[in-house]
């Protein structure tokens, strides 16, 4: 690792680099991008598919409503100016994934261009911006998916190949950037940044859920290097990169692997790149140098879609509050550092927080839950804390015992405990663990005087002044209740016994 | 009723309304003759006697429960072969298709099946409707029923021998740049090209989009017009459909007047590489509209000869994206010789074998416009041609009602003749393109015979985009007058074969 920092340092000293992203993100509409088929992940392959996405001769593609408007709404989230007229268009090559054997999608008439995208990066002098700025933004159909059967699951060595297309027609929303310059060292970050940021956009404006485990936000990163002074250099693009960890390793290998090319007075080939995923090492694909030729035309069977102003007015009142500025607004609410909003978002809690809070729990106690007991615990079982069985209603319900005074902190853990376990619900715990808060006063007098009894001399020592020495007699309160009882009632009541003040 | 097969689609759907006669026995009769005479015409690819007889019963018991009231419930049809029939076979005249049962239905099919219209086969065409012959389906020819040495047209050749040959008295043809017309002119029948987006084209495998429209073709005016009313209309499955109600075509044909109309003919459209008995009885149809009470003037559309150039891009460009999707892998043949070859090598196995050589020719020529380099040049090129052609219908219309043309250069030639010479054979459409290129409508009709080989020759009747109407008022008006002069339909002269 430290071989490797140093090597990377090295690389940046010498050159800049410059990367550009191209993302793919799946919408999540209820049908496909052209037909009334289900856009739903998943099911029986090939079950998901009609003669329109089958590519059938003599069907016809309808196009998706809902896809143009959420495609308008991430154009006007992206700043992005929205094209008053607009046109589809074939993208022709044979592949078996894709029924027609060209890809309808959107070439030199793109719905929505030029706009762009703050990230905010962590570096050791604190946040730093980058302004992304986005070329375009544009629409396209998924293609099916290959299984290569009879080998090692790859195309080479297998004896037949079979096709589910119920991924075909699925909508996609193409996001591509204009080169990222003056990156330096943070270029990785910056990319991974870029990709997280464009993700959490996606999910506030509801247009996907951007589940990247299911494959449904796909980058090809672009990465070239050049001496400083010097014309950009050759870049190379890793196709289907889709982690955001895979994003920022990806660059930084590339960096790496260009670098030694030109060091060696060898010359960066243009071509696509492979990513893998468990060496982060990047393989030749194929060559662009002779690039395919696509043979784009506008697509005869639709008709150009013209967003009036209107509509585009009515969209832009549907946004929401850009997830950037939405956590600097949180921020100041909550009064925590940037370096803490960036933790609880890091740490996937800031949904669960706001949800929390949205609950009614007050901001600190939900920040405290969710960061520490429930953080603990999702750490040890190494999952996500949205998939632990603990919702922001739960906590809510919780607090809510908590501030009636039914419940005590160590109660609560105890609660959490309980869900986390499976038992049932919030009511279900309680009552099954017996967690009540022992708050009627007779039965406390009871226990303090039991404990006094006890221990004359500490009661002499309270009644002499010494108002430590109460923490003796409210521990064995606590301990005869068994934790149930409020230690701060138990305390006042003592002193009132005793005729003390405190 | 006299020969069933002789008489017009509204005369034997009234007949059938009127329990007359059932739609059995005229289905049954039209069936009698396909077997009596295609051996020889070869107008039917697919014709499945029990399906007719069994739909036409079906009709039959609901116009009986008073369930059915359209026009034309009852009267048979024949379907051009690249219409998707669900569970029948649809080739589009290709060896590729060989085998392929849609499993859909063409919206035109749906109509036609909801309005009691019996479908009794699927006609031959050239392949996926390359051709103004129908020497270029991979099924072999048709012959035209005035002589059988003859081409019948196309690609449409089959529907519109079906019609002229009395073994349908309605079918559907499809038009990308005279396909229903020009069959039409050389066989002495009717057929439109309706407005772009007037009829759905969900359903149709198409060949060139920006240009592909399906229409009616019969042996007179009113029965086109019949038909169209029942193809016609938006469709939701169809974003090019246009969505406006459907003009009463009917209503203008009974119509039948030119009076005070404005005619135009265009000059570009006569003339050099016209037949002399073509232009004879053209020039003798123009007197007749006159006689009529109709204006005749000469108008010019200057860019209309660049049309054929335009349209040999645009056309094989649409063609080589649009038929890609044959490739052996989820329709069709596949042609696989089993010894573990990859996927490009039985694509390109499958296509060498599949495609005749003028398709072939096309994808050629279609791949080779679109490419990056060469796309300005030509695609973009012919896009700006069409929109020169366009403005010159436009300007046109300003001055006449509608335009008139000889619909084909020349009366139907000779089975080979033109065989080995594409160009020769693409001229044949040279006034029928500029129609589709524009998307606009046109009809063609009997005029007469040319006097030098006693052929049917057609005029060509064109009307501004959604004005389809007009072609019916005028077409009809015009039959009529020469119907009274030749004392029948000019179809009756043919050979009864």
């Amino acid at each position: 690792m430290t071989t490797l920092t140093t090597e990377y340092d090295a690389v940046i000293a010498e050159f800049d680099p410059i990367i550009g992203l191209e993302t793919h993100i799946e919408l999540g509409t209820n049908s496909k991008m052209f037909c009334a088929c289900s856009a739903q992940f998943g099911g029986d392959p090939n079950t998901h598919v009609c003669p329109v996405c089958l590519g059938m001769p003599g069907s016809m593609p309808v196009v998706n409503r809902v896809a143009i408007e959420s495609t308008i709404r991430m154009g006007l989230a992206l700043n992005c100016s929205i094209s008053p007229w607009c046109r589809f268009a074939r993208k022709n090559y044979f592949y078996p994934d894709m029924p027609k054997n060209y890809q309808i999608s959107q070439y030199d008439e793109p719905l929505c261009t030029d706009g762009f995208l703050d990230v905010t990066v962590a570096t050791q002098d604190g946040p730093q911006v980058f302004r992304v700025e986005i070329e375009r933004v544009h629409m396209e159909e998924d293609t099916g998916k290959l299984l290569h059967a009879g080998g090692a699951g790859r195309i080479h060595g297998a004896t037949h190949s079979l096709v589910d297309y119920n991924r075909a027609g699925i909508p996609l929303i193409e996001v591509v950037t204009k080169p990222i310059l003056n990156t330096g060292e943070l270029a990785p970050e910056v990319a991974k940044a870029y990709v997280a940021e464009l993700r959490d956009l996606m999910r506030a404006l509801g247009v996907s859920d951007v589940r990247m485990e299911e494959g449904s936000l796909r980058c090809d990163v672009n990465v070239s290097l050049s001496r400083p002074g010097e014309e950009w250099g050759t870049r190379t693009e890793t196709k289907n990169v889709n982690s955001l960890r895979s994003v920022e390793r990806s660059v930084r290998t590339e960096m790496l692997r260009q670098a030694n090319q030109l060091r060696a007075g060898e010359r960066i080939i243009q071509e696509t790149r492979h990513f893998n995923e468990e060496t982060g090492d990047t393989t030749s694909g194929r060559s662009k140098e002779q690039a395919e030729d696509y043979r784009y035309f506008p697509e005869p069977d639709l008709v150009p879609i013209a967003p009036s102003q209107t509509w585009i007015q009515e969209l832009r009142g549907t946004l929401p509050e850009v997830p950037s500025v939405r956590r600097a607004r949180l921020r100041s609410e909550w009064g925590i550092t940037e370096f803490d909003m960036q933790s609880l978002v890091n740490a996937g809690a800031l949904e669960l927080i706001t949800a929390s809070i949205d609950a009614g729990v007050q901001p600190t106690a939900a920040r405290k839950w969710w960061t520490g007991e429930l953080m603990r615990v999702a750490n040890e079982q190494g999952c996500e804390l949205e998939d632990l069985s603990v919702t922001p209603l739960d906590i809510a319900e919780i607090e809510g015992l908590i501030s009636q005074g039914d419940l005590t902190d160590k109660m609560a853990r105890s609660v959490f405990e309980g869900l986390l376990a499976g038992e049932g619900s919030v009511s279900e715990v309680v009552s099954s663990r017996g967690l009540v808060v022992v708050n009627d006063d007779a039965s406390l007098i009871a226990a303090i005087n039991t404990a006094l009894s006890d221990s004359p001399d500490v009661a002499e020592k309270i009644k002499g002044g010494k108002i430590a020495a109460a923490g003796a007699i409210v521990g064995s309160v606590m301990k005869a209740t068994q934790g149930q009882a409020d230690a701060a009632k138990v305390r006042a009541l003592l002193f009132e016994l005793l005729g003390v003040k405190e | 009723m006299n020969d069933l097969t002789r008489q017009s689609a509204a005369t034997l759907a009234t007949a059938i309304a009127r329990k007359e006669v059932s739609s059995e026995e005229v289905t049954q009769a039209h069936l009698d003759r396909i077997s009596q005479v295609d051996e020889r015409v070869h107008a039917f690819l697919y014709v499945d006697p029990q399906e007719s007889i069994a739909r036409a019963r079906e009709v039959d018991q609901q116009i009986g429960r008073g369930e059915l009231s359209s026009p034309l419930a009852g009267v048979p049809i024949a379907l051009k072969d690249l219409l998707a029939t669900k569970g029948l076979p649809t080739t589009c005249g290709s060896r590729i298709l060989e085998g392929w049962r849609p499993p859909y239905n063409a919206t035109i099919v749906e109509k036609l099946h909801a309005a009691g219209v019996v479908s009794l086969g699927k006609t031959n065409m050239d392949e996926f409707a390359m051709g103004s012959s129908t020497e270029h389906s991979g099924y072999g020819p048709t012959h035209n029923p005035w002589d059988l040495q003859r081409i019948p047209g196309g690609s449409g050749g089959g529907s519109a021998a079906a019609v002229a040959s009395f073994e349908s008295p309605l079918a559907i043809g499809t038009d990308t740049g005279g396909s229903i017309r020009q069959p039409a002119a050389v066989t002495g029948t009717v057929g439109v090209k309706p407005t772009y987006g007037g009829v759905s084209r969900y359903g149709i495998v198409a060949l060139a989009s920006s240009l592909d429209q399906a229409g009616p073709c019969a042996r007179d005016v009113m029965d086109t017009a019949l038909l169209h009313s029942v193809i016609a209309g938006h469709d939701p499955r169809d974003s090019t459909s246009i969505n406006a109600p459907v003009p009463d075509f009917v209503a203008a044909a009974l119509k039948a007047d030119v009076r005070g109309m404005k005619i135009g003919v265009i000059k570009e459209l006569q003339g050099e590489g016209f037949q002399a008995g073509v232009l004879e009885r053209f020039n003798q149809s123009l007197e007749t509209l006159t006689e009529l009470g109709a204006e005749i003037v000469e108008v010019s559309c200057p860019n209309f000869q660049y049309a054929l150039g335009a349209y040999y891009l645009i056309l094989p460009s649409e063609a080589s994206s649009n038929l890609a999707k044959f490739d052996g892998m989820r329709f069709g043949i596949r042609e696989d010789d089993g010894k573990n070859r990859s996927v490009e090598q039985v694509m390109s196995a499958t296509r060498e074998k599949g495609f005749g050589a003028e398709v072939k020719r096309r994808i050629m020529l279609g791949t080779y416009a679109l490419s990056s380099g060469y796309y300005d040049a030509y695609y973009g090129q012919a896009q700006r041609i069409r929109t020169l052609i366009t403005r010159d219908f436009e300007a046109a219309f300003l001055q006449v009602d509608v335009l008139v043309s000889p619909t084909a250069p020349t009366t139907a030639f000779k089975i080979g003749e033109k065989l080995d010479d594409p160009l020769a054979m693409y001229l044949n459409d040279i006034a029928t393109i500029p129609v589709n290129l524009a998307g606009n409508c046109a009809m063609s009709l009997p005029i007469g015979l040319a006097s030098e080989d006693g052929l049917p020759v057609g005029l060509q009747i064109i009307a501004p985009a959604m004005a389809d109407a007009l072609l019916y008022q005028v077409g009809s008006a015009l039959e009529s007058a020469l119907v009274d002069r030749w004392g029948g339909l000019l179809i009756s002269e043919a050979p009864s074969l």
